[in-house]
């Protein structure tokens, strides 16, 4: 054992007092840091704050914008676009939830179940990323199109009768309703819940299921009491890595959804990009960070895995 | 062979210490190693012997004194420019570098071009020709073992840093790898220091051991000369067992000194003895197990005259084939230990029996009764 | 009931072969309708099989431009994260400093933060400092959103080193210099090199920060977005079938040679 691995013990009464040796190269870490911290400062923190001072001003692109502390912009921003607000956080947890439920059992296949097809099932899941997102994502609306055989077997089997009623669905169609917008970002963000599920379940140590079914646990009882507790970080994780980007997008909206569907996503690109009205759009963008990082926050803490970070 | 004129491979510490923050790894330590010595620094962990040693290679800055090798100071110089190289624990060999580049890797550095020969031959050495174009996580533990000490001895090093090198063997490819470096450094000749948790692997390996404790050396000496005649309790519980008896300096007779102990009297080599020896003063009296014989009580007046005696009752017993230990409840020591060789087994000898314990005078030692006389017994465990 | 049985026992089997299936639906239908023979503008229906957009992927104009685009910035976004995120990585691994807290923090929320509020903010900064949007408006967005993946990803590499292989090198005669070039740097390789991966098809897939910093410039995803409204050419699924085929020969060749390397370490 190396004795400096190991944590000095208290101070023993009497121990001499003397000062820490000198370091070479005492200032190396910062140089190591200087070039990305100061890029991160620049072009990550910094336009924060351009951002919050944004909100807060008033103008017009013609006269040029000056910061007159106009904080009723967040009042107003908030009482217009409250819906899409809504909508983006009803979306992301729909389609957080369907990934927890349709990636654990891949994950889960993958870890205990695949045997030699393993590493080939891996590949089938990452693959895909390497084909832009936006073809993979234009190419649900030939999947969903109407009157397409996956549109007419929902039909015939009634199941969009029950997705209309629950305001899902509208008619027999699919695309352009909710429906379709939380398929492509369930779609979407699926593998960003399947490789932190895989990488937790695939730590845990198989004998423990053979003890937890030698010790009377049934199947079903050994996943609930034994493997799912374990795989707790991955769950964080993967539903974070999920809920995140899910709830600032735009693209599953706009490609697969209608006018009905907008996102917050939706309206701060329009607003910055078309209307030009620069204020709103950066206070919207502002209350979407404030608001993911308190949710992110409160759930880290109720989750008690905060080591995560 | 061995060249003990020449004082070039001299390892000389002088006030040598380190501290971390509030806490002293390595109180001020002097200690002189001679060239061609097969030195070890014996302690359990945490006791600052690795420290000691990376001080020695130049991984870590003393925070006061000087090493000195030979004449040359080298407190100051970084490790690349010592004369000195390491065999680390867990070998430490470079993954993505094949067996012959690990070891050539020293030559390159200083500039040699022509490695191959080198390399072979030491590889030869280590009886690892064959291996030479294997990764490192291709072989087996022993064979990383002996490449680790390949790679350190081709650089002709003035002193060969062995930090728990055979740690992570299983117990009989440690025996083997024992012999096998003792047989390398009476070949080579270089200064070998060895640290080590092992009490057993340093008295097997070493000329000279510095039994470590608390980053201080507690006492340095030859192996026979540390268990034979250990001056701390921590000395002798860690290298090996000892029974301890509180005693009482009675008077002196010649050479002896005689103690109360109990009822009982018990004659001390003074010589033997490193505590005051003023009469009145306490004395911890230390036996070896093995030094004590055991007789029945019904025939204690066989037992020769001249020899410590107790008397006791046997509380267990357990037998490990080439002897049976005891453990005997006595009034001046509730358990003491007694191993008896399997040679005539007296079945009278079992749980419950009344005994006379007995032993030469000349085995027993004297320990300053101020301190501990449970020290180093966790350690040793 | 043996069906049941079987059904029980296989349950978890057919729901991840099910979800499998669902990942891999559209790649299948890119894959199909890159073969398609469209009638009007837009690549939605299947028509009749032709290999025309096989024969002739750049016939689209802007497309094979705005596929370079891509390229160089993915290029330089790479080597710009992969550099200043490994120094960082060492950093944090290696040495102890004050503010290790903050720099963490100023890594993890990156990662943590939806892609449009970083794309707005960005803007904001380019607007009020006047800058002209464009290819280096890009290059630095997405080398500011690489950055904390490289970091971690080099950061797992280099904390699973051993530090006493440093130390041993260090021994051996090598300086300072030498140790870093010898040993340190081909031991993190490995973490580099996901790093560089990982940065490469950030970039070169990345769509909403680029739509709001790049001005007049277009990219390949941009011109995707475009093509979206104003009618989608059967090129693209070419495209995109070709990068999903040369992306799965890659791991395929990738896992091969590490099964072989195994094999003779046995």
């Amino acid at each position: 054992m190396s004795t400096l691995t190991e944590a000095p013990p208290p101070l023993a009464p009497g121990a001499p007092e003397s000062k820490p040796p000198k370091r070479r190269g005492r200032f190396t870490p910062y140089w190591l840091l200087l070039p990305g911290i100061l890029w991160l400062v620049v072009f990550f923190a910094l336009p924060m704050i351009y951002q919050a001072s944004t909100s807060v001003q008033t103008g017009s692109l013609e006269t040029g914008y000056k910061v007159t502390w106009h904080f009723a912009t967040y009042w107003d921003a908030l009482s217009a676009y409250w819906p899409q607000f809504v909508r983006s956080v009803l979306y992301a947890g729909t389609a957080t939830i369907l990934c927890l439920l349709l990636g654990y059992p891949l994950a889960y296949l993958i870890a205990f179940r695949a045997g030699r097809w393993r590493n080939l099932i891996m590949i089938l899941v990452i693959a895909p990323f390497f084909t832009s997102f936006l073809i993979r994502t234009l190419a649900w609306k030939t999947i969903l199109a109407d009157g397409g055989p996956l549109v007419g077997a929902l039909n015939s089997l009634h199941v969009l009768d029950v997705t209309s009623w629950l305001g899902l669905t509208a008619g027999d169609r699919v695309l352009a309703t909710p429906l379709a917008v939380i398929c492509g970002l369930t779609y979407n963000f699926l593998p960003f819940m399947i490789l932190p599920l895989y990488t937790s379940l695939e730590r845990i140590d198989g004998r423990l299921h053979e003890a937890a079914g030698d010790l009377y646990a049934r199947p079903w009882t050994t996943f609930r009491k034994v493997t799912f507790p374990l795989s707790m970080p991955g769950v964080v994780s993967g539903t974070l890595l999920t809920f995140i980007p899910a709830t600032g997008d735009y693209v599953n909206a706009d490609l697969l959804g209608s006018t009905d569907t907008r996102m917050v996503g939706n309206v701060i690109q329009t607003q910055f990009l078309r209307v030009l009205d620069y204020p709103t759009a950066a206070a919207l963008s502002f209350i979407l960070m404030a608001a993911i990082l308190l949710m992110v926050t409160f759930y880290i803490r109720r989750s008690g895995t905060e080591d995560l970070v | 062979m061995t060249n003990t004129t020449d004082p070039s491979g001299d390892v000389r510490l002088t006030g040598i210490a380190k501290t971390y923050g509030s806490f002293t790894a390595v109180h001020p330590l002097d200690l002189t190693v001679p060239q061609g010595s097969f030195f070890a620094l014996l302690g359990a962990s945490g006791c600052g012997k690795t420290t000691t040693l990376r001080m020695i290679a130049g991984l870590e800055e003393p925070s006061a004194g000087t090493v000195f090798l030979g004449d040359q100071d080298v407190t100051a110089l970084p490790p690349y420019k010592r004369p000195v190289n390491t065999v680390f624990q867990s070998y430490a060999l470079f993954p993505h570098l094949d067996i012959f580049e690990n070891v050539a890797f020293g030559l390159r550095r200083r500039g040699l071009k022509s490695v191959k020969k080198q390399v072979e031959e030491m590889l030869e050495l280590v009886q690892l020709g064959e291996q030479a174009r294997k990764k490192p996580h291709q072989l087996s533990g022993g064979q990383q073992q002996r490449v680790a000490v390949a790679r350190a001895l081709i650089n002709h090093p003035k002193v060969l840093l062995l930090d728990e090198p055979l740690g992570a063997l299983d117990l009989k490819l440690r025996r083997q790898m024992q012999l096998e470096l003792k047989r390398i450094q009476t070949e080579v000749g270089i200064t070998f220091i060895h640290v080590t948790h092992d009490q057993e692997e340093a008295m097997t390996m070493a000329d000279t051991v510095a039994v470590m404790n608390g980053g201080r050396v507690e006492q340095l000496g030859t192996p026979a000369d540390l268990y034979e005649n250990p001056r701390t309790t921590f000395v002798a519980n860690f290298l090996g067992t000892s029974n301890f008896i509180e005693a009482e300096v009675d008077s002196k007779s010649g050479e002896d000194i005689v103690l109360k102990a109990g009822g009982g009297k018990l004659v001390l080599p003074e010589a033997r003895c490193s505590a005051p020896t003023s009469t009145g003063g306490k004395v911890l009296v230390g036996v070896r197990p093995e030094k004590i014989s055991l007789t029945h009580a019904d025939d204690a007046g066989e037992i020769p005259e001249g020899r410590n005696r107790i008397t006791g009752r046997i509380a267990d017993s357990s037998f490990i084939g080439v002897s049976t230990q005891y453990v005997v409840d006595s009034p001046v020591c509730p358990d003491f230990e007694v191993y008896a060789q399997n040679i005539d087994r007296d079945p009278r000898l079992v749980p419950g029996a009344e005994v006379v314990l007995h032993w030469n005078p000349a085995h027993t030692f004297g320990l300053d009764a101020a301190q501990d006389a449970d020290a180093g017994v966790e350690e040793a465990a | 009931m043996p069906f049941v049985n079987w059904l029980k026992r296989h349950l978890v089997v057919i729901a991840g072969l099910v979800t499998l299936a669902y990942l891999l639906l559209p790649n299948i239908i890119v894959t199909v309708f890159s073969f398609n023979k469209p009638k009007g503008r837009f690549n939605y229906e299947w028509q009749q099989f032709s290999l025309d957009a096989w024969k002739d992927p750049c016939g689209v104009s802007d497309l094979c431009g705005s596929l370079s685009v891509s390229l160089q910035i993915a290029f330089w976004a790479t080597l710009g994260a992969t550099l200043l995120g490994t120094l960082i990585a060492f950093a944090l691994v290696r040495y102890r400093f004050r503010a290790r807290g903050a720099v963490n923090s100023l890594i993890f929320l990156p990662m943590a933060m939806p892609e449009v509020v970083m794309a707005a903010s960005l803007l904001t900064l380019f607007l009020n400092m006047g800058a002209q949007l464009g290819f280096w408006t890009i290059l630095i967005a997405h080398i500011m959103f690489c950055l904390s993946f490289v970091v971690t990803a080099v950061k797992a590499r280099v904390m699973s080193m051993d530090p006493k292989l440093e130390e041993a090198a260090r021994d051996l005669y090598a300086g300072p210099f030498q140790t870093f070039v010898r040993v340190t740097l081909p031991i993190a390789a490995p973490g580099i090199a996901a790093g560089a991966l990982l940065a490469f098809a950030l970039s070169f897939d990345d769509f909403i920060i680029t739509n709001f910093n790049a001005g007049s410039t277009v990219t390949f995803p941009m011109f995707v977005w475009g093509s979206a409204q104003r009618g989608t050419p059967v090129q693209i699924n070419v495209i995109g079938t070709a990068m999903f085929i040369v992306a799965v020969l890659f791991v395929l060749i990738s896992v091969v040679i590490g099964n072989r390397r195994n094999r003779q370490k046995a």
